[in-house]
C-alpha cells in the first residue's frame, strides 16, 4: 500500500482514479447495488445489480486510465451504453422523468468519493482534492452518457409509435362485392388524410370496388383542411371510377361545417355507415338491373 | 421544332373502333404533339364513324400533368360536340391524387373502374365475370384465396 501511495504522487489524478475504480471495483459495485438506479431495474436477483454495475465501474476505469473523463464519446462507454440504454429506458417505463433518472445517477457518485477518500490515505490535500474533482468530473459524464441514450430511446419510441399510429388507424374493410369502406377513427392530420386517400385509392384499385364509403363517426372535429381532405379525396375516387360516399356526419360537425361555410353539395353523404353501404346496394343492383336490360333488348 | 423535341417511341396513339364505341389506350408517357394529334384523331374518326361514345384507357399511364389533363377535357368536350359520350377508365391512384392536387377535377367526365366497366356504362353488352367474383379476377385465383 505504501508503495502504492508513493507512485501514486507521480500519476495523474485521473489515472489514480482509474486505478482505484479498477482495484475497488467489487466494493463499489456492491455499493451500488443498493443505489436506486441498480435495484429498481434488477429486481429478480442483487448479484444482477452488481454484475450491471462492475460493468459501469470497469468503463469508468477505463474512461478514466485513458484520461478521457470528460468525453461522452469515450470508447470505454461504447461497451455499457446498450446496457445504460436499458436501464434508463427501464426507469422512463416505471415513470421517472429525466430529472429522476438524472438525480439517481448523480447519487451514485457520494459512495465512490467516500471510498475514494479513505482510499487515498495521507496523501497531500491539493492531490486529493483533485482525484476527487476528477471523479467528480467523470460522474457527470456518466450522467451525461445515461440521460443520453434515455432521451434517443424516447426519441426512438415516439418516431416507432407515430409510424404504428399511421399504418394501424386506417383499415379498408371489404363490406361486399365491389363496396369498401374506410371507418375513421381520431383526429385527422394532413399527413394521415394523406395515407387514408393512397390506401383508400389503392383498395378501390385492388378490391375493383365501385363503392368506397368514408366513415367519419370516430372523428372528433371537422375544420376546413379536413373538410377539404375529405372533398380531394371523393375527387380522386370519381376520377378513378368510384362513387365515393361520406357517412356518420354528426350533429355538431354537421354545424360546424356550415358555420364554417364549406360547401360539401359536391360529396355524397348518408347518415350512417349502414345507410351508406344500403346506398351502395341499390346502386349496383340497379347497375345489374339495367345492364341486363340492355342484354335482354339487344338480343 | 419536332426536330428539336422527337417524339418518343410509339408516339402515334392508335384509335380502334369496336362497334359503336372507340377504344383509346393511352401508355406510358405522352408526348404533347402526340397528345394534339391525338385530340385530332378522335375527333375524325367520331365524325366519320359516328360512334356513340369513346373509352380512353389510362391505366397504362404512370404521370400526368395540367397539360395531359386538359388535353383529356378537351377530348371529352369535342366528342360531346359531335354526340359521343366520353368515358375514362382505368385512372391510377397516383395520377387521381396528382389530378386532384393540380385542382383538375374533371366535372362532366365520366370515370369507369376498368374498360370492362367503361364499355358497359356506354350501353355495350360485356359478359359479367362468376357472380360474387372480383371482376376480372380468373376463377383459380379466386379459389386459391378462399383455401385457408
Amino acid at each position: 500500500m505504501p508503495e502504492q501511495q508513493a507512485s501514486g504522487h507521480q500519476q495523474t489524478p485521473e489515472h489514480t482514479v482509474g486505478d482505484f475504480l479498477l482495484r475497488r471495483r467489487e466494493q463499489i459495485a456492491q455499493r451500488w447495488a443498493d443505489a436506486a438506479l441498480f435495484r429498481t431495474v434488477f429486481t429478480v436477483s442483487r448479484d444482477e445489480a452488481a454484475e450491471a454495475g462492475r460493468a459501469v465501474v470497469e468503463a469508468l476505469a477505463a474512461t478514466a486510465a485513458a484520461g478521457r473523463v470528460e468525453d461522452p464519446g469515450a470508447s470505454a462507454f461504447a461497451v455499457v451504453r446498450e446496457q445504460l440504454a436499458r436501464t434508463a429506458a427501464a426507469r422512463t417505463r416505471a415513470g421517472a422523468g429525466t430529472t429522476q433518472i438524472s438525480a439517481e445517477v448523480d447519487a451514485l457518485r457520494p459512495p465512490v468519493a467516500e471510498l475514494l477518500l479513505a482510499d487515498l490515505g495521507d496523501v497531500p490535500a491539493d492531490y486529493s482534492r483533485d482525484c476527487v474533482t476528477a471523479l467528480t468530473v467523470l460522474m457527470g459524464t456518466l450522467r451525461l452518457v445515461v440521460l443520453e441514450t434515455a432521451l434517443s430511446a424516447g426519441q426512438d419510441l415516439i418516431d416507432r409509435q407515430r409510424l404504428q399510429l399511421l399504418e394501424a388507424t386506417t383499415p379498408v374493410i371489404k363490406l361486399w362485392e365491389g363496396i369498401v369502406a374506410v371507418p375513421l377513427i381520431g383526429t385527422l392530420d394532413s399527413a394521415r388524410s394523406q395515407v387514408v386517400m393512397e390506401t383508400l385509392l389503392e383498395a378501390v384499385v385492388d378490391q375493383h370496388a365501385r363503392f368506397a364509403i368514408l366513415d367519419i363517426t370516430g372523428v372528433p372535429t371537422v375544420d376546413s383542411l379536413v373538410a377539404q381532405h375529405l372533398m380531394k379525396t371523393v375527387a380522386a375516387a370519381r376520377l378513378m371510377g368510384a362513387e365515393c360516399i361520406v357517412s356518420g356526419i354528426r350533429p355538431a360537425i354537421a354545424q360546424t361545417i356550415v358555420h364554417l361555410g364549406i360547401d360539401l353539395s359536391s360529396v355524397l353523404t348518408r347518415s350512417g355507415l349502414a345507410d351508406a353501404l344500403a346506398y351502395a346496394l341499390r346502386q349496383q343492383d340497379a347497375d345489374l338491373d339495367l345492364s341486363a336490360a340492355r342484354g335482354a333488348s339487344t338480343r | 421544332m419536332s426536330g428539336a423535341f422527337p417524339a418518343p417511341y410509339g408516339g402515334h396513339v392508335p384509335v380502334l373502333k369496336l362497334g359503336d364505341v372507340l377504344l383509346v389506350t393511352l401508355q406510358g408517357d405522352l408526348h404533347d404533339s402526340t397528345a394534339e394529334q391525338l385530340q385530332q384523331d378522335i375527333s375524325q374518326a367520331v365524325a366519320d364513324h359516328a360512334v356513340s361514345g369513346v373509352v380512353l384507357d389510362i391505366s397504362g399511364v404512370e404521370i400526368v400533368d395540367s397539360f395531359l389533363g386538359r388535353v383529356l377535357a378537351e377530348i371529352a368536350a369535342k366528342a360531346g360536340l359531335l354526340a359521343a359520350r366520353t368515358v375514362l377508365a382505368g385512372m391510377r391512384p397516383a395520377v387521381a391524387i396528382t389530378l386532384v392536387e393540380l385542382g383538375l377535377t374533371l366535372p362532366g367526365l365520366r370515370t369507369a373502374l376498368n374498360t370492362e366497366d367503361a364499355m358497359r356504362l356506354l350501353g355495350v353488352e360485356v359478359p359479367r365475370s362468376i357472380p360474387g367474383a372480383a371482376p376480372g379476377s380468373p376463377r383459380p385465383g379466386r379459389t386459391r384465396q378462399e383455401s385457408p
